[in-house]
This record gives structure tokens, sequence and C-alpha cells, in this order.
């Protein structure tokens, strides 16, 4: 047995030796009246959050500590569930897309598209080719909007104030960029089943090339103020590490999964959308350390500039949306002269389009790993249930055994480089 | 303000008094609403974009807003920014009543003030329900231009408020009761009667 | 990672019938849903074919939730020989070397919703086993943590059963006809 499967071992103990403090708040409560406790009891439970500003929102920590030092913990999550799931079922295909975008907030788009590939199998639609690649584009910047985001607030979380600046800053960017195409900064309702909502306005490909000029440099700015530079490392090297074996046990995906050596990216292995028509690396890390999962963030952000500029070349002309009146409102112009376009456009925005019963799975690599959607159809215009596999849930349950025996500083670091999206993760 | 130039260049000999009147009340409003502290309460994709409010592009920092607190003592704002869950009203009342009077709240986005799209069992059908809301910021999100016109309209506010009335029919404030030391006037109480 | 259709020994074997029998995986039922297979374990065989899948390369526990069919009006896909029951349970597992996918789908009666825990085979499972718990009251036998995770501790019932309200605060101008 080698090493790392030994490891692999540990995280399937059930006792008082596993990572995971599996203790309710009750009992939590009554240790403190509990005359059994010896009174040299170094132990100490501590309570983080909900409320915290390096927590990303509202998850909260349930942390067993000797000294600085984590011997257990447990993330209580739950602060910010919205029901979306039930929300889901009372909402129609067409609606569906406004739900499910406010989950995982940084990165809105993939969740969409999650659902609008799932409801297009359910319905056995192809969308136009242009639609595909707008998809496409409009994610790969969405997925390094997302990654800013990340190194922003990873940056703040380790004392790097200045990055929080510096990460907004190119945000900001690609964010207008956003809101010229889809009329929002975040939460766009673009991409629906069929296509997506609108085409891109006519100058697009000026505002992509100008971003794909301007954010390269940039990148070289991050190299200079964190990659190379001491502290950064100290902070970050060693810190949180994981083996393969580990990571797959706990249902790992996206960057923390990569991180550890496993080259696994649905772009690649289950090519959706037009991935297998451009070329790209899928970054893996070494050490499954919090450095490898800021390093392969960072070059994800290239990867993704790679891929636009490909798009910028290949992007095709047609259609953004599939030309099935079945799911398809009917253009403006002809809503003005024809009363049937009319009538059919309000059946759809009331009613809904009547999707076949049965049972669909569709997963997209999210900026956090794989973002699956599972809609049950009863043949109805609403789906009967709607799941959504969230990486940000099933990654945080490797968050204990990453902290186990790391100090309590180290702890940031590695919340932070699990990047969880509280409301994927509470939905 | 002519008078400001003159004490520059000459001192305070310029002036023909070397003080200026005011009503203590202005002056206190005017101070509130030029330091106010926000205490970060993000809960979901409200925060980010009162996260890039502060950020480089929008700059809360000209409004002397910069310093998001982390502790709700050192806050005076709490801007509720996303929807607030069924479990995590008690937090949130809690982290009201830490912030120390005068404290002022900011309802973010349809979710936090009516409940938004989420009209279930998992979501409070607005944040008053809960706390007293001051500001109601609309939109989903509202951008960042949207949060700072909430301020503005709460600066306005402030400036045109009473100072030490507030909060005596929604059941908020602090609640604290100052004993007066003469022992004869009725005790002032800071919950206050409007 | 061949496609295997062989039955399981300790299953009995069938009476030479003149239909083609009925493709199986693990020993269990195994249909086709849009191109995934799926195969349909029942509560008692769950632990085991989670086991035998595992052993055969399906080590990505990649999702696991629940399905409260009480008010499904449509067929439901199973194969022959499988009841219906009021929930399903229904697992998806990869394997991260070959990319193959495989749902699982339990039928789980509402009179004892209990499944055995994956957590042995899969240490994934715990989150979203108890997430289950959670939202459908299916209890998973052995958990090492079977309790509440995304609603308060002292909340009653579970909310995705389709028994349970929305929970919606009546809205102007949305009667309840337009409700679903």
């Amino acid at each position: 047995m080698s090493l790392t499967e030994i490891s692999a071992e540990r995280v399937r103990r059930r006792g008082d030796d596993s990572a995971v403090l599996r203790m309710s708040d009750a009992e939590a409560a009554e240790i403190g009246n509990d005359p059994n406790t010896p009174d040299d009891d170094q132990r100490v439970l501590l309570n983080m959050g909900p409320s915290h500003p390096s927590t990303h929102g509202v998850l909260r920590l349930m942390l067993e500590m000797e000294g600085e030092t984590v011997l257990r913990s447990k993330p209580v999550v739950g602060y910010l569930h919205t029901g979306m799931e039930k929300q889901g079922e009372q909402l129609s295909y067409l609606q569906g897309c406004t739900n499910v975008t406010r989950m995982d907030y940084a990165s809105p788009l993939f969740n969409e598209l999650a659902f609008s590939l799932t409801t297009e199998k359910l319905l056995g639609i192809e969308v136009p080719e242009r639609a595909t690649w707008i998809r496409m584009m409009m994610c790969e910047l969405n997925r390094m909007a997302s990654h800013f985001l990340f190194m922003a607030s990873n940056g703040m979380d380790l004392g790097a104030v200045g990055m929080m600046i510096y990460g907004w800053r190119e945000r900001e960017e690609i964010l207008r960029f956003f809101e010229k195409v889809t009329g929002l900064r975040m939460n766009h309702n673009y991409i629906r089943p069929g296509g997506v909502a609108a085409d891109l306005p006519d100058d697009w490909q000026l505002d992509v090339a100008r971003l794909l000029e301007i954010i390269p440099p940039r990148l070289e700015e991050y190299d200079t103020l964190m990659t190379g530079q001491p502290i950064w490392r100290a902070r970050l090297q060693g810190v949180g590490a994981m083996a393969p074996e580990e990571a797959i046990a706990l249902s790992a995906t996206g960057p923390l999964l990569r991180s550890t050596g496993v080259p696994s990216d649905l772009r690649r292995d289950e090519p959706y959308l037009a991935y297998d028509q451009v070329e790209f690396d899928v970054i893996v890390g070494t050490y499954g350390d919090c450095y490898d999962r800021y390093a392969i963030r960072l070059n994800e952000i290239r990867e993704s500039i790679r891929i636009v500029r490909q798009i910028l070349d290949m992007m095709p002309s047609g259609d953004y949306r599939v030309q099935d009146k079945k799911v398809t409102p009917p253009p403006r112009a002809r809503i003005d002269e024809s009363m049937e376009a009319l009538i059919h456009h309000f059946k759809i925005f009331t009613e809904g389009y009547k999707v076949p019963a049965g049972e669909a799975y569709a997963a997209v690599e999210s900026p956090r790993g794989e973002l699956g959607v599972y809609i049950v159809s009863d043949g109805s215009s609403h789906p009967y249930r709607m799941h959504v596999r969230s990486p940000s849930f099933i990654n945080l349950q490797s968050m204990p055994h990453l902290m186990q025996n790391g100090l309590i500083a180290d702890g940031v670091a590695i919340i932070s480089s699990i990047d969880p999206i509280m409301g994927e993760v509470d939905r | 303000m002519g008078l400001i130039g003159d004490v520059k260049e000459n001192g305070l000999e310029g002036l023909e008094y070397n003080f200026v009147t005011g009503q203590v009340e202005s002056l206190v409003q005017w101070a509130r609403t030029r330091s106010m502290w926000p205490a970060t309460f993000g809960l979901a994709c409200c925060a980010i974009e009162m996260m890039a409010a502060g950020a480089a592009h929008y700059d809360l920092a000209r409004y002397g807003m910069e310093v998001f607190r982390a502790s709700p003592r050192q806050a005076d704002l709490m801007i509720v920014a996303g929807r607030v869950s069924q479990k995590m009203s008690p937090v949130l009342r809690q982290v009201y009543d830490q912030m120390m009077e005068p404290k002022w709240v900011i309802s973010m986005g349809v979710c936090a003030s009516t409940g938004g799209m989420f009209n279930n069992y998992a979501i409070v059908q607005g944040v008053d329900e809960v706390v007293p809301v001051d500001v109601y910021a609309p939109g989903c999100p509202p951008g960042p231009e949207t949060l700072m016109h909430a301020i503005f309209t709460l600066h306005e506010k402030i400036q045109t408020g009473e100072i030490l009335q507030r909060r005596s029919d929604n059941g908020g404030g602090a609640g604290i009761t100052i004993e007066q030391r003469d022992g004869q006037s009725a005790p002032l109480e800071i919950r206050g009667a409007r | 990672m061949s496609e295997s259709t062989e039955v399981d020994e300790s299953e009995e074997v069938a009476a030479p019938d003149p239909q083609p029998e009925p493709p199986t995986r693990f020993g269990v039922p195994l249909s086709d849903s849009l191109g995934v297979s799926t195969i349909h374990p029942s509560p008692e065989e769950w632990l085991g074919v989670a086991e035998a899948a595992r052993a055969e390369g399906f080590d990505h526990l990649t999702d696991l939730t629940a399905v409260d069919y009480l008010t499904y009006g449509a067929p439901r896909g199973l194969p022959d020989g499988i009841n219906a029951e009021r929930f399903e349970v229904v697992a998806h597992l990869s394997n991260v070397s070959s990319r193959e996918r495989l749902r699982l789908r339990a039928q789980v009666p509402a009179d004892e919703p209990t499944l055995p825990t994956l957590f042995d085979v899969w240490p994934g499972a715990e989150a979203l086993e108890r997430e289950v718990y959670d939202m459908f009251g299916i209890v998973f036998a052995d958990h090492p943590d079977m309790c509440r995770i995304l609603m308060p501790d002292d909340w009653v019932g579970h909310p995705l059963r389709k028994d349970y309200a929305v929970g919606q605060i009546p809205v102007q101008f949305k009667d309840e006809g337009m409700k679903r």
C-alpha cells in the first residue's frame, strides 16, 4: 500500500481520529457543562462565522483547537439556503435560468449553461453553431472574471490587500463587456434553452480584442506581485496539501482535484459545446497545496485567453438561437404584424413550452469544478425535479481534511483556495 | 467658504471672531455622514457588487466609507447585501444588536427588501421583518451606482433627520437608558419617543 | 471496463424464456436513459452494487440526490421487475480515468425510507447524504453524522417532499390558479 493510499484511508475514519468534527451545536454547548471533562483538557471549541470577513460570505466553521493547531473542524452550511431546487419546480423551463443563475454568482453563465444543456438534452434539440460559440466565449470570459475574483479575495485573505484592488480592476473590464452583451453585470439570464437571449453587439470583436490586449500584461503584474514573492510562497506552499486518492474519494472536482495532479477537466474529457475544436491545456498541479491551486487558477486565465482568441477567429455566422417554434419566441418584428405570433409569444412566456418526460443530467466545467444539473421532467412545462450538483458544496467536504493539524492562520488560506461560493453551496 | 481661505492665509487672526457658530445638531449630522463605516454583512450576489463598489473603479473611499468593519461593534451602517434565509435571520439580528447606536441599515437588492423572486419556505420575505431598514436599494443585484445612490439617500436622511429620536415605533435601537445625574429630570432613553 | 452483462452468481438463473435476457450489470437491471447507462438496485442490493462498481473503476461519486415521485403523472422509465416506489435515490458515478459514467436509481418505499450509507465506499457521500436526509427525510443507515445540513436543526419537515408546501406568501395579481 502506497503512502497516498494510506492517506486516502484517512478520509474514511469515523471516530475521534477523523478530521471532521461531527458534533451538533447542542452537543457543543453541553461540553462546558460536562463534569467529566478533565481540567487539564487543552482543547478549545472555536466558532468562526457565519458573519466573518474571511469565510467568503456565510460559511461557518466549528473548530476544535489545541493552541493554534486545528485538530478537527466542521463546515456548517445552510445560512444562505434559498430553496432554489424547490423554486425550480415552480418556474417553467424558460424561467429556470433566472433561478439557477443566482446560484454561483461569481460565474452565473455556467449555471445557465448547465441548466440549458440539460433541458436541451430532454427536448432533443440541436443548438445552432453560432449560439454554441457565443456560449463558449461568454463562459470563458466568465471563467476569467471568476478567477479574477478569486485572485482578489485570495490576496485579501492572505494580507495582500492590494490584490483586492487589482483583481477587481480586471474583473470590471470583463463585466463591462458583459453588461454590453447581456444588459447586466451579473445574473445575466443570457444563455437559455435553445441558444442565447440576444446576438452579440455589432462591434464585439473590438471589445473582446481589447480585453485580450489589456489582460495578459496585467497577469504579468500578478506574477511580479505574488507568484515569486517569498511571503506569498511561505503562506501557501505546503499548506493544505492533499493526495489525489483523497481528493477523488471525497468527490472533489475542479482546481481542487487538478491541484493533486489528476488531469480532470470536463472540457477535454467529455467535450461539450465546441471545446473539441479549440486548443487549450489542462493545468494540473503536483503537490495539491494552496499554492498549486492559486497557480492553476492564474494559468487557467491564460488558457481562457487562448481559447477566446481562437473563438475570435472562428466565430461562425448564423442564428443565435434555435429556429424551433416550440421553444423560441417569435422575433419582435413579427409580433407587431401577426396575431398568431403575438399569441405564440404570450403562450411561451406565460405557460412555457412542454418538455418530454424523462430524466437527464448534463455537466459543465465551471471555475469551481463539475457543475451538473439533473432534471426529471413529467412532460409538463415545469421541471418535476431540478437538482444541481454544485462543486462548491462537495469540494467543501475536503476542507476539514486539508485543515487538520495545520495552523488556524493557514485555515484562512485553505478556505480561500477552495474558493467556495456560498450561494452555490447552500442553493 | 471664504472663511477657510482666510484662515489658510492669515491664521485665526484673520477671523473677526475666533469661532464659528452653528447648531450642535448639524455638526453631529455632518460628522456622521462623513465617516460612516459599514459592517461587512455580505450574503449573496449583492455582496459581490458591494465589494465592487468598494474596489478600484467605483471607490467608496471617496465618501469616507471604504473601511468595511469586520466587527459590528465598530460599524455604523449595516448593508444587508443579499437574500436572508430563515437560518441566517437570528444571526443578522444578533449582528445588528451588537452595533452601537446610532446605526443604520440599507437593504440592498430585492431579495433583502422583499424576498425577491424567492417566495418560498427558506427566505425571509423582507429583512425589515428582522431589523428596521432605512433605505431600500432596488435591483437584482443593484449595481454599484445604485448602492451609492442608496448611500447618498441615507446621507441626506441623516442630515435632515433628528439625531437622537429614532426607532421608537419599530422596536429598534440599543435600548440604552441614561440616568440623569441630578436625579430630577426623567431618564433619557436613546431609543427615544418620536 | 467492458459493458458487462453477466448475471451475479447469487441471483437465481431465470427459467428459459423466448424473450431475450433483460440486460443487467452488477447483477441488477440495466437500462438506457438518453445515452446514460442506468442500473436499478434495490435497497438491499444498494451497498453491494456500489462496492462492485467501485471495484470496477468507478472511483468518483459525482452526485447523489433523490426524487419524490408522489405526484408524478408520466411513465417512470423503469425496467420490468422494478416496483416503483415514492422515493428514488439517484447517484451518478464516474470513472476518473476512463470518464465512463453510470447512474444508479434505487426505489425507496415511503413507509421505510432507509438506505445503507455509501460513506465507506466513497467518503464524499457524507454531505450529499446529509442533504438528501435534510430535504427528503431518507435516512442513510450507519452514516457517521446523520443530521440536517442546510435547514436549521429544529426545522420541522423535509422541504423537497412533494407534500411540503412551497411556503409562498400571497402575492397581489397572482391568484391560486396560477400557482402550481
